[in-house]
């Protein structure tokens, strides 16, 4: 709570659904529309061109076309979603092919990750936060082709962290054996980001 | 999509706070491109989890800041100058 | 540092249909350019907060501070300025903030404005500041409105072009063609640009102001006939405001 100063007579802000809830971690409130954020241009993808790939820390790297990636076996799934800045989005269904499925068969030293994008995002994972159904490479949300505002054609799902992890227009998960912090976890932003411990910022 | 942009004037108060003058007509070189520009002409991010400045020539990333828990988190590593006059 | 202070609406006055002036009494306002801006700040019971910019309407030398708010349907901010705030409430904000997108009276070079909207706001500022300017020079504004009765501060810019101090004022509207209507009736484009702007030779100051995609298609139409971008001043709204 600010030092209690002036207050704005008759103003309310938004309908901000506050109401404590096993599901809403501490700190967030629930909203029903699908916020953006973005740190810089909607990247533009042309599909003949686009690759997946795991790639650094790995005998063989992996890389799959579209048409490739869109043959791999893909789950759907309903997860909650919450962002650093404070909103969670209950219930939110996506489709995409679960990192288990991609890192398939794969042997490696590799501890951490970085997950990389079109347009130079880049953000921080451990294997353990990727793998065991944690994370997927999703490209419909909602039962339609993601859009480009929020990350289509291809975009990281990682709910069970604070979602600027879920990388937008991702590209490829480079495994390493050390931790790089990524875009944001080199400003300001926690190395691991858990919303039930409340992981904002370093210090947190 | 254009419309999630907006230039340096609409973090003139935010630079206010950090340098504690007004900051739009300072000049800054791109420490990617080279390319001069005011601060008021920069392309700027405001919806994401921080403030991302970008060169209005080459996209490349001028500026961060993050806020929270009381502080501000500054990266200014992609500007290579930054050019103002006394207030 | 600039500080928050709180001013106290004097007036309210609606401009259009979801558009209203508030005027403020502010007890030391250090003054401000045209062009300028404050941070409006709002702050609920239980310490929400919410803060948004808004360019200042009145000019430096008006005595009360007036901002002028479109009210937007899922705004947070604009529906309770423009809705619910009454004469007498106090608003808190900060400012003047901004130097770039700043017109000042000694600046003699022929000035062109173009205005997208709720971006007309600055740029009433400058207009205002001219008129009181003993040397004014020669000034155009092209201003691109949805519709007739959409347009803000019709009246004021008519009895400002009328005073035949070498303001022209020339309007678009974009979504209708009233019968009688004398004006552009298309988005702007590169023979309206041309018709309005002054020849390049005449080295003008520019400020262009409203929405994102409106300010960066100005400015492009502008570049494209051989305008110095230097001369240029923009300062984007963004799609979405409070």
């Amino acid at each position: 709570m600010p030092a209690m100063g002036f207050i704005s007579r008759g103003f309310r802000g938004r309908r901000r659904d506050v109401a404590s809830s096993a599901r809403v971690p501490p700190g967030q409130y629930v909203v029903t529309d699908f916020p953006v954020l973005s740190a810089g241009p909607t990247p533009r993808v042309n599909l003949d061109q686009w690759s997946f790939s795991i790639e650094g820390e790995i005998d063989e790297p992996k890389r799959w076309t579209w048409k490739e990636f869109q043959a791999l076996p893909s789950e759907t799934v309903t997860k909650d979603i919450h962002c650093v800045t404070k909103w969670s989005k209950l219930d939110t269904t996506w489709k995409g092919v679960s990192v288990d499925t991609l890192m398939g068969g794969v042997e490696t030293a590799a501890e951490f990750s970085t997950v990389f994008s079109d347009g130079g995002y880049t953000t921080n994972l451990t294997l353990d936060d990727i793998t065991g159904n944690k994370a997927w490479v999703a490209y419909e949300f909602d039962g339609q082709p993601l859009d480009p505002e929020h990350g289509g054609p291809v975009r990281f799902l990682v709910p069970h962290l604070y979602f600027w992890k879920s990388a937008k227009w991702v590209r490829g998960i480079r495994l390493q054996k050390e931790e790089h912090p990524g875009f944001w976890e080199t400003n300001g932003y926690h190395i691991r980001g858990d919303p039930w411990q409340e992981q904002r910022y370093w210090g947190d | 999509m254009a419309d999630m942009t907006l230039d340096g004037n609409a973090i003139a108060g935010l630079l206010r706070e950090i340098f504690a003058m007004e900051m739009t007509n300072a000049l800054g070189t791109c420490g990617s491109c080279g390319a001069v520009n005011e601060v008021g002409r920069v392309q700027v991010y405001v919806h994401a989890p921080g403030t991302v400045v970008r060169c209005p020539s080459c996209e490349h990333v001028l500026m961060r800041v993050v806020r929270g828990r009381g502080k501000y988190w500054v990266d200014l590593s992609g500007v290579r100058c930054l050019e103002f006059a006394e207030p | 540092m600039i500080k928050w202070q709180l001013g106290t609406l004097a007036e309210l006055k609606p401009e259009t249909p979801r558009v209203s002036s508030l005027y403020l009494d502010v007890p030391e306002w250090p003054g401000h350019l045209a062009g300028q801006h404050v941070d409006v700040r709002l702050t609920a019971e239980d310490g929400y907060q919410a803060e948004r910019s808004y360019s200042i309407a009145s000019a430096p030398e008006d005595r009360r501070l007036a901002l002028t708010v479109e009210r937007l349907d899922d705004g947070e901010v604009s529906p309770y300025l423009v809705g619910e705030l009454r004469v007498g409430d106090k608003l808190e904000f900060r400012g003047p903030i901004g130097g770039f997108f700043v017109w000042q009276g000694q600046d003699e070079r022929p000035l062109l404005l173009v205005a997208g909207g709720s971006g007309i706001v600055p740029l009433m500022s400058m207009l205002r500041h001219r008129a009181s300017a003993s040397r004014k020079p020669p000034a155009r504004l092209l201003y691109s409105s949805r519709k007739f009765e959409d347009i803000i501060y019709a009246q004021k810019l008519a009895r400002l072009a009328a005073a035949g101090d070498g303001l022209s004022v020339h309007h678009t509207l974009t979504r209708e063609k009233p019968s009688g209507w004398t004006g552009y009736t298309r988005r702007i484009d590169a023979a309206m640009v041309k018709d309005v702007a002054w020849p390049k030779d005449t080295t003008p100051a520019v400020f262009v102001c409203g929405p994102t995609s409106f300010v960066e298609a100005a400015a492009q139409l502008l570049v494209a006939m051989d305008y110095d971008p230097r001369w240029i001043k923009t300062e984007r709204f963004g799609a979405t405001g409070g």
